[in-house]
């Protein structure tokens, strides 16, 4: 499913003291299969364009179309659209909820897919809770509150992609994990994309995480995209994501240092490709020295 | 902080009546209250009620705005009011209008519920404006403030005013917290809006346990960094904003002195409410 966005608005608290626009015309394309990062600081908008795309906020100004599902008409079935774009809030272990780690993965698949069996739907709980890398028979009937911050963020993952949606929106996935819980998280996310996850859109502050892993982003700023394009074409305006209050990642950050020294180093920003331009001109350069 | 000023109806502007001492405002009210209960007469409820106006246009608060606080117990009045109407017992000098079983409307009936249901309208906008001017927080300092003769008979007053805002102060972080649980188990296809009164109410559960492990949290970190930061209770706190009273409160006492003494004079100058009758009737 591609998602099309034209001159989207949003305003908060209309005509109130408090009225503040978060959206000041937002056009964006996201095409499908894409690993899509949205760049931004606090209170650029971003968050507030990922909850137009399930319809959690209502379109009120622009047009917005979700694969077949547009947006702006009345007879849209949000409730469908909802099923096929997931949505992993910031810190979504604060979401957790039932009784037992089963209950609480199950709820979505409840309310979506009513006519599944039983066995149909604990299979598809056990899938889940398996894609994130939990053991299903040991934690099925353990509270969700007693598990590790890291259980429990992959439970509250695990509730969300039990549907298998199309699309999976995750707004600051990584917020608060360790090293490891980061690395496994995005592991996670390439596993699933691709396959029944055709697009996934990050929303995060970690330009190492939007290099390591997008093939598009774009970067809010003040309710509107500023910059869209490949990673590597993003972080090479340094100076624009600076004067932003953005970051670039650290690739970018030792390009430029090497720039400085004379050395240019044409890299899409990975550490991989980073590496392997560096390490070619080294030996280019060790060569030329003998 | 911000988000002290977002809770409630407190409309943000600069006016004579915002700047008004809390502790002021508050005893104004009870004058307002005062005056509103003294009115014997309707010449009595609309000195009122252009004094009302006066404050609205003082406040710089929308005349709508102030209005809409009344929307909210407009069943109120007309209920109290149709009670008036069809069962006041008082003494009748006229033939009443109709009469039927435990039912009677008479002239008096209808001045009566005309009065009372007025004398609630008056009371309703004005207790607006207070909370209309007002933020929450220096709402709860005016109080604390008034209350401290209090302490002298062991009523722990500063923990009561903490306690009360504290709880102001969570309110908008909680109604923030609960649209973001509503929204990620409506992403999960919750659905809220359907259904019947228990359906509804069962639909509640995965909003309200994540609301309240959140609300627990949060008053563990609190107390935390209370402690942190040495807290102990009243014995010895300052303030950082002092509330001083000014030339405002001055004048406004002066605006409140002059209505009340009104009142009393066109109350002794025009009798009671049901004096208007003998007016239209020729009694």
């Amino acid at each position: 499913m591609q998602i099309v966005a034209k001159g989207l608005t949003y305003t908060y608290n209309p005509k109130s003291p408090f009225a503040s626009q978060a959206l000041k015309g937002v056009d964006l394309t996201i095409e499908e299969g894409e690993f899509f990062g949205i760049i931004g600081h606090t209170g650029s908008g971003k968050s507030t364009f990922v909850q137009h795309l399930n319809a959690l906020i209502r379109l009120s100004g622009g047009q917005l179309r979700v694969g077949e599902y547009d947006l702006s008409s009345k007879k849209c079935n949000f409730v469908e659209l909802r099923s096929k774009v997931g949505m992993v809030f910031q810190y979504p272990e604060y979401q957790l909820f039932a009784a037992t780690v089963e209950k609480d993965v199950e709820f979505g698949l409840k309310n979506f897919r009513k006519e599944l069996t039983e066995a149909e739907q604990t299979a598809a709980v056990r899938e889940a809770i398996e894609t994130v890398g939990l053991d299903y028979d040991a934690l099925k009937d353990q509270s969700p509150f007693e598990l590790s911050g890291g259980q429990k963020r992959r439970v509250a993952i695990a509730g969300v992609i039990v549907t298998k949606p199309e699309i999976l929106i995750l707004d600051e996935p990584a917020a608060g994990l360790d090293p490891l819980g980061k690395r496994e998280l995005m592991e996670l996310l390439h596993s699933i994309h691709g396959g029944w996850c055709k697009t996934i859109v990050i929303v995060s502050h970690d330009m190492d995480e939007i290099a390591e892993n997008c093939t598009n982003a774009a970067v809010f700023s003040d309710g509107k995209v500023v910059l869209q394009g490949k990673p590597s074409e993003i972080f090479r305006q340094a100076d624009k994501l600076f004067s932003l209050g953005l970051d670039i990642p650290m690739t970018a950050r030792c390009a430029l240092l090497l720039r400085a020294q004379g050395i240019e180093i044409d890299t899409d920003f990975t550490c991989d490709d980073f590496a392997e331009k560096v390490s070619a001109l080294w030996r280019k350069g060790g060569n030329h020295a003998q | 902080m911000l988000n002290d000023v977002t809770f409630g109806q407190y409309y943000p502007a600069k006016s004579f009546v915002h700047r008004l001492d809390p502790r002021a405002k508050i005893l104004f009210m009870i004058a307002y209250f005062v005056a509103v209960f003294l009115a014997k007469n309707f010449f009595g409820l609309a000195a009122v009620t252009l004094f009302l106006l006066f404050a609205v246009f003082m406040s710089r608060v929308p005349f709508g705005r102030v209005l809409r606080s009344v929307k909210m117990i407009l069943f109120l009045i007309i209920f109290t009011g149709i009670l008036n109407l069809l069962f006041y017992s008082g003494e009748l000098t006229y033939e009443p209008l109709v009469q039927w079983w435990i039912v009677t409307i008479s002239y008096e009936s209808i001045v009566q519920t005309v009065f009372l249901s007025f004398r609630l309208f008056l009371i309703v906008m004005g207790t607006s404006i207070l909370t209309l001017t007002t933020t929450p927080v220096a709402l709860t300092d005016g109080i604390e403030s008034l209350l401290k003769p209090l302490m002298y008979i062991k009523v722990p007053v500063h923990e009561v005013a903490l306690i009360m805002s504290i709880a102001l102060r969570f309110i908008p972080t909680l109604i923030d917290e609960t649209n973001r649980i509503v929204a990620a188990q409506k992403a999960r296809g919750a659905d809220f809006e359907t259904g019947g009164l228990f359906k509804r109410a069962k639909a509640m559960i995965p909003v309200l346990f994540p609301l309240i492990v959140s609300a627990l949290r949060r008053a563990d970190d609190l107390g935390d960094a209370m402690e942190a930061r040495c807290y102990r209770g009243s014995k010895g706190r300052t303030k950082y904003k002092k509330l001083v009273l000014t030339w405002r409160d001055l004048l406004g006492l002066l605006f409140f002195a002059a209505l009340i003494a009104g009142i009393v004079l066109l109350n002794i100058y025009f009798g009671g409410k049901f004096d208007i009758l003998h007016y239209f009737m020729g009694g």
